[in-house]
Parts: C-alpha cells; sequence; structure tokens
C-alpha cells in the first residue's frame, strides 16, 4: 500500500491530532476531545473522500508547516480563513489539493477564525486510546501532540480527488457570537438578577483559551454565599462557570466531567463549534431558551450539516 | 429522600441533570448509584451515557432521537421500577507507600489533626472507601470515607507537577493521582496501582459505587523505588 511522510516544519502551540471524540467514557473522566470545530474538520474529510470520523490535524492560531519527504497524498483543509502556500500557490481554508514528495504545505492564520483543519488522505501511524485518536491535551493521550521536529507517517495514502479546488464555506461554518443557553442547572446559587444579567452583558472573549475552556470579560456574577460548598457535580461541554471570584468561563473540548463551580447556563452543542471560531476581544451574548427550544434549534442545525457535508461528498 | 428532591434540570439540547440532594452523604449517593444502575438495565431509545456524582446524576441523550420530556418520563419510570439489578460493588486493594518524600504533606497533616505520623496512617489504611465519581482528569477517582479523625480542608494554594500515583486528601476525600498534575490536596503517600488499567478490555479499575481499602507497602515494594509511575 502507498505511504507517505510528513516533516513537521514548524507547529505552533495547541496544534494536536484529532478525530470526531471519544464518546460514552464521561463517567470515568474521560471528556469526549475531538475538534473544537467538529463541523470543519467533518467538512475536511468530507471533502477528501475520508470516513466521517477520520483522523485529521487541528490547527491552532500559531499555524503549521510541513513538508512531505516521500509519497503523495491528497489533503483538505477547512475551517476559519486560514491562509494556504502549497507548491508555490497560495490559496486558503476550504480547499483541496495533493501534497507530492518534495512540496511544502504551510497554513497560518488570516482573516477571520481560529481554528483550522486538516484533513489527509493517509491514515496517520499515532495511537488509540479508548478506539479514539483524539487527543486529550491535558494528558497527552490519544492521537498526541503535532510538534516542531516531528516526522508524521501516513499509510494507505492516495491523492486527493479531481473535482473543484475549492469547497464552499457555509454560514453554518461562521463564528456564531449569539450562544443559545439553557439556564441552569445552578441558577439557584445565584442572585435572582443573575439570568438578566447574563442576557445583558456585553461579554467579550479574552485570550485565556485552550482546548478545556475560555474565560470571558464581562459583568461579574457573584455566587451566592455557600455556593462554593456544594458536592462537585456532572459538567458538560459548553458549561458556563462562575468562579468564585465571579468570572465565567464557557467549558469546551476538554473539559472536566465533573466539576465544583456552579453553573449558571449550558451553551447548546450545536452552538459551540461557531464559539470556537471567535477571536479573543471578540463580542458575545448569551440568548436563553427553553429545552422544546434547544431541541427544535438543535434538529434544524442537524439537518443543514448533514445536508452540507452530503453534497462535498458528491463534488 | 431529602426534602425538595429529586429536581430535574435540562442541560442544552442534549441532557437532563437529576439532583437528589445537595451534600455529599451516602444515602444521597445511593440513589443516584440507583438510578444510574436502573437506566443501564432499561435504557431508553436515544439514550448516550450517564454520568454519576456525589449527588447528581447527568443523562445525556441524542436530541436527533429523543427530547427532555422524554428522557425525564424515561428516568421517572427507571428510578421507580425496584427490578433493577444492581451490579455488586466490587473491593479492591490499593497499595499505599508513606515513606519519606513520597508523603511530602504527611507531617503536616499530623500536626494540624494533633496527632502523630503513625496514627494519621493508620487512620487512613482504617477508612472504608467507596468510589463516587469520577472528575477532574481521566481516571481521577473521587474515594469518600476518609475518616474524621484526618479530615482538612484544601491547601491554600495548589502545588504543581505532583507525580501521577499521588495518593491525596481533602475533606472527607481521597484519590489517587493518574497524571502529573497540580494540586491543593494533601499529599500522604504514592500508591503503584495504576487506575487507568491500560488494558482495552477494561480500561479503567473502578467503576463508581466499587469499594476501596487501602493497603501499606514498604518503599522497596513499589516497582522502581517509587522514582517514576505510569
Amino acid at each position: 500500500m502507498a505511504e507517505a511522510v510528513l516533516r513537521i516544519s514548524f507547529a505552533g502551540p495547541h496544534v494536536t491530532l484529532q478525530d470526531a471524540g471519544r464518546p460514552g467514557f464521561q463517567r470515568f473522566g474521560v471528556p469526549e476531545s475531538g475538534p473544537l470545530d467538529r463541523l470543519a474538520l467533518a467538512a475536511a474529510n468530507a471533502a477528501l473522500g475520508n470516513a466521517a470520523n477520520f483522523p485529521g490535524i487541528e490547527i491552532s492560531p500559531g499555524g503549521l508547516t510541513l513538508d512531505c519527504l516521500s509519497g503523495r497524498l491528497g489533503f483538505a483543509v477547512a475551517g476559519g480563513g486560514f491562509v494556504l502556500d502549497h507548491a508555490g500557490r497560495r490559496g486558503g481554508s476550504w480547499s483541496r489539493a495533493t501534497l507530492a514528495a518534495g512540496q511544502r504545505l504551510a497554513i497560518r492564520p488570516g482573516r477571520w477564525g481560529s481554528w483550522c483543519y486538516l484533513a489527509l488522505a493517509g491514515e496517520p501511524d499515532r495511537p488509540e486510546w479508548l478506539g479514539s485518536r483524539a487527543t486529550h491535551a491535558l494528558s497527552g493521550l490519544g492521537g498526541g501532540a503535532i510538534s516542531t521536529g516531528q516526522t508524521l507517517r501516513l499509510r494507505d495514502t492516495r491523492p486527493g480527488p479531481t473535482g473543484p479546488e475549492t469547497f464552499p464555506c457555509p454560514v453554518l461554518a461562521r463564528p456564531r457570537p449569539q450562544l443559545h443557553v439553557t439556564p441552569g442547572p445552578q441558577l439557584d446559587q445565584f442572585p435572582a438578577a443573575a439570568l438578566a444579567t447574563l442576557r445583558a452583558g456585553p461579554w467579550h472573549l479574552t485570550d485565556a483559551r485552550d482546548r478545556m475552556g475560555v474565560r470571558l470579560r464581562g459583568p461579574h456574577l457573584v455566587p451566592v454565599a455557600g455556593a462554593l460548598d456544594i458536592p462537585s457535580g456532572p459538567v458538560p461541554r459548553g458549561a458556563v462557570q462562575v468562579a468564585g471570584d465571579g468570572v465565567a468561563t464557557i467549558l469546551l473540548a476538554d473539559h472536566q466531567t465533573t466539576g465544583g463551580y456552579p453553573r449558571i447556563a449550558t451553551v447548546l452543542d450545536c452552538d459551540l463549534d461557531g464559539l470556537a471560531q471567535l477571536r479573543p476581544g471578540d463580542p458575545l451574548g448569551f440568548v436563553p431558551v427553553s429545552a422544546e427550544t434547544a431541541i427544535t434549534i438543535a434538529r434544524s442545525r442537524a439537518r443543514a450539516t448533514a445536508g452540507y457535508l452530503a453534497s462535498l461528498r458528491r463534488s | 429522600m431529602t426534602e425538595g428532591f429529586p429536581r430535574f434540570h435540562p442541560i442544552a439540547e442534549h441532557g437532563l441533570m437529576i439532583d437528589f440532594g445537595d451534600r455529599i452523604d451516602p444515602a444521597i449517593h445511593d440513589l443516584v448509584l440507583a438510578a444510574d444502575a436502573a437506566l443501564a438495565a432499561d435504557p431508553f431509545s436515544g439514550l448516550c451515557e450517564t454520568i454519576p456524582s456525589h449527588a447528581s446524576l447527568l443523562i445525556r441523550f441524542d436530541p436527533l432521537i429523543c427530547d427532555h420530556a422524554q428522557a425525564r418520563l424515561a428516568a421517572e419510570r427507571a428510578m421507580a421500577s425496584d427490578s433493577a439489578t444492581r451490579r455488586p460493588a466490587r473491593q479492591h486493594d490499593v497499595a499505599v507507600c508513606y515513606e519519606d518524600e513520597l508523603a511530602p504533606d504527611l507531617a503536616a497533616v499530623a500536626i494540624q489533626t494533633g496527632q502523630s505520623v503513625e496514627a494519621v496512617i493508620a487512620a487512613h489504611l482504617a477508612g472504608e472507601y467507596q468510589v463516587y465519581m469520577y472528575g477532574f482528569a481521566p481516571g481521577y477517582a473521587y474515594l469518600a470515607g476518609l475518616p474524621a479523625a484526618i479530615r482538612l480542608p484544601r491547601k491554600p494554594a495548589a502545588m504543581r507537577g505532583i507525580p501521577a500515583g499521588s495518593v491525596l486528601i481533602a475533606g472527607p476525600q481521597c484519590l489517587v493521582t493518574t497524571l502529573t498534575m497540580p494540586t491543593g490536596w494533601w499529599i500522604i503517600g504514592r500508591s503503584p496501582t495504576r487506575i487507568l488499567t491500560g488494558d482495552p478490555a477494561q480500561p479503567f479499575l473502578f467503576e463508581v459505587g466499587d469499594r476501596i481499602r487501602f493497603r501499606r507497602i514498604a518503599r522497596k515494594d513499589l516497582p522502581d523505588g517509587g522514582h517514576h509511575h505510569g
């Protein structure tokens, strides 16, 4: 079978291998991990004809440069408006081509977005943990970090598809500054006006962010006395938790599975990909919705996502 | 059942949280375990996973298959049924070495609780522990049942770089770490027992609800003299 060898000539911090994630182990303290923007990796895989849960590289604002030492393989890039330099040609996210021995591929941040995904038409030689190559950044378990100086070997490689070089970036994949939330589960650990404060904002993203979560700047939501003594409870991706200092944090892909800080609300999972593409300093707002509305939004979003990915697979 | 409980909270589009109480208490935790077991024995269509903790159970479901109201009905039905077969709690022996620099806070715990180091060790060994939940990081199992004589609040500041296998205590809880991580808990020993087993057939040593006893070992009985773990 065909193989390829890539040298990681440069990787910024927080560049990792990710697949669709590692569901079902939260009761053992293991979050799903997977891409911060799941739609973008799914799009890159679909544009390349890869399986939906195929591993790809999550690229941080630090960027990634790799050199193909041997072999030949297709690649697709999706997520944000990153800039690509490939074999002397300039391009951007939402494109695909074939990388051949002797060629360099460099990906760096561009006009918008925070995370970009590189899908490769070949199986990387990185370990699975609990059936997934998604990297849990804190432990390094799973496929692991992609860092400068490493060599990445890929097997069962194939060239890129013969269709158009670019594919559409849907509105769905844009940054999402309005986040739908269900209030609670610990709304009673805050003063009565807290939900109105959460809705009113103003809120901004800070640069204190990683795969575990992102801290916000905004009004202080000071929990009531005794709120920090509540027993630790389950914490999902999307939880808006407030530490004793009144600072709100939204938990992301590598979140703790249980925690003791009171949670004022939970961001809908289908809004989290768009949250990940905001940049530090960007404004964001919270829109409380009922459980029924949350379901309606999620189903409508899932239909649109499925339709988009199916169209990529036909392209 | 505690007054005012259980309470149900919708969590985004994919979850239902059930609070059974508002404190760490064996009777409340047993309600969490019973509901967890009942749902495992009779899962509803769309159920993805359940996440037990001290006093709450998070039920995660697929919003394309069911919704919060259906999840709540299924949970209430499961909680009302007495037919659920609880898996019997397993008993585990966890080895721990209390010597020297593997237990940097042991002396401070002894001073703060007004007893000898040997008395602290004896109290820790006398505890009958139960896994109440996992959290913080993969394989971090929170063990309830620390004897009252050695309970202390967390330290005011966290220490960084605490090695995997460290045996920690704080409040009524004990845990054995699985990764090198910061901690504000008191470090009273080191264990060679691996909770992340590396065995794909049983990747985690404990299930929530399992019972734990600690067994004292000498430093020479650690696989590598306690210098490394994992």
